[in-house]
């Protein structure tokens, strides 16, 4: 007869909520005046790696406390795998943590801290107490059979050397790794982690990443991951939550948010550096006004209606080989930053207002452009057809789908 | 199958998680709470009612007397007599327990090696129980058994009784109370001081204060201020409830020059059994202490801001 | 310059020696006394250093003929007993005063802050007639009753927990921890070091007290160290003065040397109260 948690706990793993992971419908939240999340609606495939990505503040953590159960939402419902988890406490919905701080108990050891989750499910209460703990014969066998399991989680993480040690005496990368295995232990049908990198040095950000990637692969478990940090979240996962103000601005893989924002803030949030943004006016034909060019995109706003250019630093180009007859602009080179492998410059556009641009060329354009005698001010700027976005008055998507391959006069 | 069965009135069951917090904190806070409702309200509550009537233990018969007791006290020449000395012992202690507690910190804390000697010395008396050592101080003032009389007869002040002195006998237990609390109040002024940054020190030696009294009164006395005023507080708290050293060396005496407020109280109170009127003793007392506590919280939130 | 801080550096030793040897007067006085034979501390001849060892008799007489060991047995009962009650009352309270929401957390909390300013001495009159009236007086439980509560701790101990960090709290209650759990697999093992300067606090102000034990005991079963020794002495009116030091010896004892072997703790647990 196993523990009712864990037959509760298979219980939920087993159903499947057809291929769901989480379900979130209408999560709102306040705290005290400051509305945190405003009724917000996410499905997450069962499986997949979902990244809620956003500026600090925007709810992120909170949202995903709410889906652990260490928070109450004050509207909404939250199921797992299929399952309404409203009523249940944290411990019983199925779901592990990784804290941005890691949270480890800081008075046992890491293989305490590793054990802790398994002897609250398969452990009673009374075996749970000091001294009278020692009195049931069951608890030995049951602790040594988490041990074995803890040793397993260990090796997988290779920290099967500190598991005597406080996690005082570990490294931050080393807590990392305790902290991951602390929620793998649990074989948990979700994986809830808050910011778990942002305590981590550059180089070792970079590894971990990887290891998280790889240990996504290799459990296929829903992965729930926080991070203000772009590059994590593009590189990363399945599909991201692109969070601002407590709603949901687009949800999509990172090619889709890349290639396709939805909104200009998406556009102005993915992608660094940041993309160059125009103020222009609708023709009337479907098309735009940029000084003295015409661009089509095949819009259907009035003549006159105010929209705005997102251009993305690669979809300028300089004239050289087959990009010379694109549609193009002269500007004022400023700046040059020589990053290694591109180059990033900064221009002023020669348009009403001088707007300031950002322009990333590859080390070999550069070295071309430079041989050609392109790197003369003023410089002539081509724009590609990939990387130019088109917004409407309120900021939304403004070309139909099909325009992704605008072609120029 | 059986299993989603048996879980889902589980679920329904049981309430909501936040409930579930709150339902452990009020357990959790209960017992404290009740404790606090039968060791401190309730009493408090009682004792204001007991303060309006004539209510003596053991009497059969009470009678509300309205604020009779309290406009006793104020024509009672004993209860007039303990709060005049109650005012003088701390006026006693309270300069030479502040300014004497600051002098050995500051100098035991130029101390390097010795430093935690002294500290042990200075904090014994503060550990030690201070009705065995008051049996001590008697027999080291006994007038003829002691060491002490003979002491000052030699430095020519003649056979004093100090204990049984009326002009003495007050100022005697306030050496006692100041000995046994100098070492306190060190121990906070030490903790002021090593609080006390050290560049603090080499500007005022940049900016010209190079003398020790000139680095007391630009540094050390400004920044210090707000221990001292916390020290000023606890030790009149501690003072103004001065009863242990009565109660073995003078009880009130000699001619009442030892009646204390906390002494008298507990006469009225649990000897001569005069309830209503200890009680009403007992408000004024707390008016007072509440007052000191008052004006304490005030100056810990102001410490907040110093630090 | 180097003679002037030589000699600034002589004149704070002597002021601090001599304040030094002041402190420790009477309790060399009473050590020496306690060895010091009976005839001698009557004597007419003033002679420091005792004549012979007479601490055998002494402190035989203070341990055998008194009611002092009795006394400090009652003492460490009386402290033992009140230091469990208020720490298995005050952790939880605290813990829960400091990290959950309950209905009337802001009322208790603001009584807690009332009650550090109310020594015992306010509400012992009315304590007092309920203990007469209930037939409990002059007993351990009466000894004990009041200091049950102990708003100092639940101050102390609920300050102490709102700097744990809520993350591992939210860990451990992903983890299946129920908050009774929490509060001794987390809290207290988190809380030791607070736990123990306030034992310390605690035992020596119960030890010491003198205000309560002289109102609520008349039996010399139920004394406790203050009143063991007032009692000695008033037995040995111009008695013994050895044995009296002896017992005096003995009473302040237990303290003294814990604070010598645990010196920094004694000295945090004691000004604990006032720094809050
Ligand atoms: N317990 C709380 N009480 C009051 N306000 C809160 C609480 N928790 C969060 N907030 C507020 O809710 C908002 C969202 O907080 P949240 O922690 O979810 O942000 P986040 O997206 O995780 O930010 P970050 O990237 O900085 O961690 C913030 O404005 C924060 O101040
Ligand atoms: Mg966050």
């Amino acid at each position: 007869m196993l523990p009712v948690k864990q037959r509760m706990r298979d219980g939920v793993t087993r159903r499947d909520g057809a291929g769901e992971g989480v379900r979130l419908v209408g999560i709102a939240k306040s705290f005290g005046a400051t509305r945190v999340l405003a009724g917000l609606d996410l499905v997450v495939r069962e499986g997949e790696f979902l990244t809620l990505l956003g500026p600090s503040g925007c709810g992120k953590s909170t949202l995903l406390r709410i889906i652990a159960g260490l928070e109450q939402p004050d509207r909404g419902s939250v199921s797992i795998a299929g399952r309404s988890v409203d009523h249940l406490p944290p411990a019983e919905r199925d779901v592990a943590m990784v804290f941005q701080s890691y949270a480890l108990y800081p008075h046992m050891t890491v293989a305490g801290n590793l054990a802790t989750p398994l002897e609250m499910r398969r452990l009673t209460l009374l075996e749970r107490l000091p001294v009278i703990r020692h009195l049931s014969p069951r608890r030995r066998r049951v602790m040594r059979g988490i041990m074995a399991e803890v040793r397993a989680v260990a090796e997988a993480l290779r920290i099967e050397a500190l598991l005597d040690r406080k996690p005082a005496q570990l490294s931050g990368g080393q807590r990392q790794r305790v902290a991951l295995g602390r929620a793998m232990v649990r074989h948990p049908a979700v994986f809830l982690m808050d910011e778990p990198l942002s305590n981590l040095d550059a180089a070792l950000r970079i590894e971990v990443r990887h290891e998280l990637s790889d240990l996504h692969a290799r459990l296929g478990t829903t992965f729930i991951y926080v991070t203000h940090d772009q590059v994590e979240a593009m590189t990363m996962s399945s599909r991201i939550a692109l969070m601002d103000q407590g709603r949901i601005l687009q949800l999509g893989t990172p090619d889709e948010l890349y290639d396709r924002p939805a909104s200009l803030a998406v556009a102005r949030f993915i992608g660094s550096p940041s993309l160059t943004v125009l103020e222009t006016v609708a023709d009337g034909g479907g098309g735009i006004r940029l000084g003295a060019l015409r661009l089509p995109f095949g819009h259907r706003f009035a003549a006159g209606t105010r929209l705005t250019l997102g251009i993305r630093p690669e979809a300028f180009a300089l004239p050289l080989g087959p990009e010379a007859d694109g549609p193009a602009f002269s500007a004022r080179l400023v700046r040059a930053e020589n990053l290694g492998a591109e180059w990033h410059l900064h221009v002023r556009l020669n348009l009403p207002g001088e707007p300031s641009a950002i322009v990333r060329l590859t080390a070999a354009e550069h070295e071309a452009a430079r041989a050609c005698g392109l790197m003369e001010d003023p410089l002539t700027l081509v724009l590609r057809a990939r990387g130019v976005h088109l917004f409407g008055p309120d900021g939304s998507r403004a070309e139909p789908d099909r325009a992704r391959t605008v072609m120029m006069e | 199958m059986a299993v989603a069965a048996a879980s889902v009135p589980r679920a329904a069951r049981r309430a909501a998680p936040d409930r579930r917090l709150a339902l452990a904190g009020a357990a959790f806070a209960a017992p404290a709470a009740l404790l606090l409702l039968t060791i401190l309200l309730a009493p408090l509550v009682v004792l204001v009612l007991l303060s309006l009537t004539d209510y003596r233990l053991g009497a059969v018969a009470v009678r509300w007397v309205g604020l009779a007791n309290y406009a006793e006290m104020f024509t009672d020449p004993v209860f007039r007599r303990a709060i005049r000395n109650t005012f003088l012992y701390v006026a006693f202690v309270l300069p030479a327990g502040v300014f004497g507690a600051l002098a050995v910190a500051a100098l035991v804390q130029a101390r390097t090696r010795t430093r935690s000697f002294y500290e042990v010395i200075y904090f014994l008396p503060v550990t030690s129980t201070l009705v065995a050592m008051a049996t001590v101080w008697q027999f080291l003032l006994h007038p003829t058994l002691g060491p002490v009389t003979p002491l000052i007869a030699g430095l020519g002040f003649g056979r004093l009784d100090l204990l049984n002195d009326p002009d003495l006998a007050l100022a005697t237990l306030a050496v006692i109370g100041l000995w046994q609390m100098l070492g306190f109040n060190m121990v906070l002024f030490l903790a002021g001081l090593s609080a006390i940054p050290r560049e603090l020190y080499e500007a005022a030696a940049l900016d010209g204060a190079a003398g020790a009294i000139d680095r007391f009164l630009r540094v050390t006395w400004p920044m210090l201020s707000p221990t001292t005023m916390f020290v000023t507080i606890t030790t009149t708290i501690s003072a103004f409830k001065v009863f242990d050293t009565v109660v073995v060396l003078t009880r009130g005496g000699p001619l009442g020059a030892t009646d204390t407020l906390l002494y008298v109280l507990y006469l009225e109170g649990f000897h001569y059994f005069r309830t209503g009127y200890a009680a009403a003793m007992t408000v004024i007392v707390l008016v007072f202490l509440c007052a000191l506590s008052l004006l304490q919280a005030r100056l810990i939130e102001r410490r907040v801001h110093y630090a | 310059m180097r003679w002037r801080a030589c000699l600034a550096s002589a004149l704070s030793h002597v002021m601090l020696a001599t304040g030094a040897v002041l402190m420790l007067a009477p309790f060399v006085w009473m050590l020496l006394t306690s060895i010091r034979p009976a005839e001698e501390v009557f004597g007419a001849v003033f002679n420091p250093i005792p004549s012979r060892f007479a601490g055998g008799e002494n402190y035989a007489q203070a341990l055998f003929a008194s009611n002092v060991p009795r006394a400090m047995v009652n003492g460490a009962m009386v402290c033992l007993g009140i230091l469990a009650v208020q720490l298995a009352t005050a952790l939880p309270a605290a813990y829960a005063l400091a990290r959950l929401r309950f209905p009337g957390r802001g009322i208790l909390f603001g009584l807690v802050l009332f009650g550090l300013t109310i020594p015992i001495q306010v509400p012992a009159l009315p304590l007092y007639l309920a203990l007469a009236k209930t037939g409990l007086l002059d007993t351990f439980f009466a000894l004990m009753f009041p200091f049950f509560l102990t708003v100092f701790g639940l101050f102390l101990f609920r300050q102490f927990f709102r700097t744990y960090p809520e993350e591992i709290l939210q860990a451990a209650r992903l983890d299946g921890m129920g908050e009774f759990e929490i509060v001794w697999r987390l809290a207290v093992p988190a809380a030791l070091p607070a736990i123990g300067a306030f034992s310390i606090f605690s035992v020596v102000a119960h030890w010491n007290d003198l205000y309560w034990p002289l109102i609520v005991v008349t039996s010399t079963d139920r004394a406790t160290p203050p009143l063991g020794i007032l009692a000695f002495r008033d037995a040995e009116t111009g008695g013994n003065y050895g044995a009296l030091m002896a017992g005096a010896t003995l009473i302040t004892a237990p303290l003294v040397v814990a604070f010598l072997v645990a010196r920094r703790a004694f000295v945090r647990g004691l000004t604990m109260t006032a720094l809050k």
